[in-house]
């Protein structure tokens, strides 16, 4: 039951308590950029959560196995073309680089995907569907997952990358549904001309993180209530 | 039909403030607000991306006749990513607290939208000495940006400016400011302001603006 709990607190705090957009500002651009009406909105938030949990699938496979500093494939392929089995091989330099790789991959095939079967969507979407590519929300997931795969003692197994995967992408939609609420009010109201647009659109990003950090400290007590449901 | 391409001059000075890559483009917005709780992390960061976004500029308008367009948004990532990678190990062996405290933001330079649309807009077109003129006039106006908002929040924060006190010691520190709300209140107020300079400016031309904004402080 330890797993759960775990497994529940890492996706509340990527989802709620450490919201990847309130709190560590990854993914503004389309929170800025589609965030004119609610269903576009959710719609892009639904494709970022959809490709940020593939791309942490594969990028945690691809770390836990190839990259990480003591992985198993490049030790068994030094071992098999007659190296020294004592020597240390850490390939996490070529990360960054593979990750990006992987993420335009895997965006290239929602894109086909979205633009088979969900047409409107697609042409809502415009320019933003490849610029996915380029949300800093994907590759930060995959930078955490990576973070918890360093040490050789603790490693994250790829039930918690996908949670905190999911969790992030959760948060990323309801940050970004709720922005796209408060615009469409926002419409109507008499905003000062200079602030049109961008401006208005952070102070209102600015009050909603204040909101969030009303959550910290909810781990604790959504641990203590697991651990009284589960006696 | 094409347009004339801008020349080396007129890249280098739309970068810097015609056309800011934050106050008037709304690009590269991660590190803007997330590394400017003070001066010093902020120009870490503005050195770190000005040294990707000169060096990708630089390859990716080397190698602009072989691009085929298809592929040339992987080719700009690729390249993007290795100098990042460069960029992250120096950090590392030279400035361990700072890249210790910039954390996950030097390798999110890779999805930095200034850098792909810089390689995109100018790089794969034009020759290779525009293109730098063009990296160092964005790179000055990111670094002009990011210190913007690194005063008024390092100051209000904190009281300090590059770690020296400024303001008197009994300034409380707005805490709010150095804390993730403050960073976009921040940034969508001095937006504001930047767009009503550059109305007045429009309208009554920059001297006047310059006046009007002293007669206000008095």
């Amino acid at each position: 039951m330890e797993t759960l709990t775990s497994l529940i607190l890492i996706f509340i705090g990527a989802a709620l308590i450490n919201n990847f957009v309130l709190h560590y500002f990854v993914g503004i651009c389309p929170f800025l950029g589609v965030s004119r009406r609610v269903d576009t909105a959710f719609g892009m938030g639904c494709a970022v959560t959809f490709v940020i949990s593939i791309s942490a699938l594969l990028n945690w496979t691809l770390t836990y196995f190839v990259l990480r500093p003591g992985a198993p494939l490049p030790v068994w392929v030094w071992q098999l073309a007659g190296g020294d089995p004592a020597t240390q091989i850490d390939l996490s330099v070529l990360s960054y680089i593979v990750y990006i790789f992987v993420i335009a991959s895997s965006v290239q095939f929602v894109e086909m995907y979205v633009r088979k079967f969900f047409p409107p969507l697609y042409r809502s979407f415009g320019v933003y569907l490849p610029l996915i590519t380029t949300n800093c929300a994907i590759l930060f997931g995959s930078l955490e997952v990576m973070k918890h795969l360093q040490d050789p003692t603790k490693l994250w197994g790829l039930h918690e990358a996908l949670a905190l995967a999911a969790g992030g992408g959760i948060g990323f939609t309801i940050a970004i549904s709720l922005m796209a609420g408060i615009r469409e009010e926002l419409d109507l109201a008499d905003v000062p001309a200079p602030l049109k647009g961008a401006g208005i659109a952070l102070i209102v990003a600015g009050i909603m993180a204040m909101g969030f950090m009303g959550f910290t400290g909810v781990e604790k007590g959504v641990a203590g209530a697991i651990s009284t449901l589960l006696r | 039909m094409a347009r004339e391409e801008p020349t080396a001059l007129e890249r280098f000075i739309n970068g810097v403030l015609p056309e800011n890559p934050v106050y008037r483009q709304l690009l590269g917005m991660c590190p803007v607000l997330a590394v400017t709780s003070a001066m010093k992390p902020a120009m870490t960061m503005a050195g770190a991306t000005a040294f990707v976004l000169i060096c990708a500029n630089l390859v990716i308008s080397l190698m602009r006749k072989l691009l085929k367009p298809h592929l040339r948004i992987l080719v700009f990532t690729l390249t993007i990513a290795t100098f990042v990678t460069i960029a992250d190990k120096f950090l590392a062996a030279y400035v361990y607290e700072m890249s210790k405290q910039l954390g996950p933001y030097v390798p999110l330079i890779i999805v930095n939208c200034l850098i792909i649309s810089r390689c995109e807009i100018c790089a794969s077109k034009q020759s290779v000495g525009v293109a730098a003129a063009d990296a160092v006039g964005m790179s000055l106006g990111f670094a002009l940006a990011l210190a913007t908002i690194a005063t008024v929040r390092e100051i209000l924060g904190a009281g300090t400016w590059f770690g020296l006190h400024v303001l008197p010691g009994s300034w409380p520190g707005w805490g709010i400011m150095v804390l993730p709300p403050g960073a976009f209140l921040t940034l969508g107020l001095l937006l504001g302001i930047a767009e009503w300079v550059s109305r007045t400016q429009a309208r009554t031309g920059l001297w006047r603006t310059a006046r009007m904004l002293w007669s206000w402080r008095r």
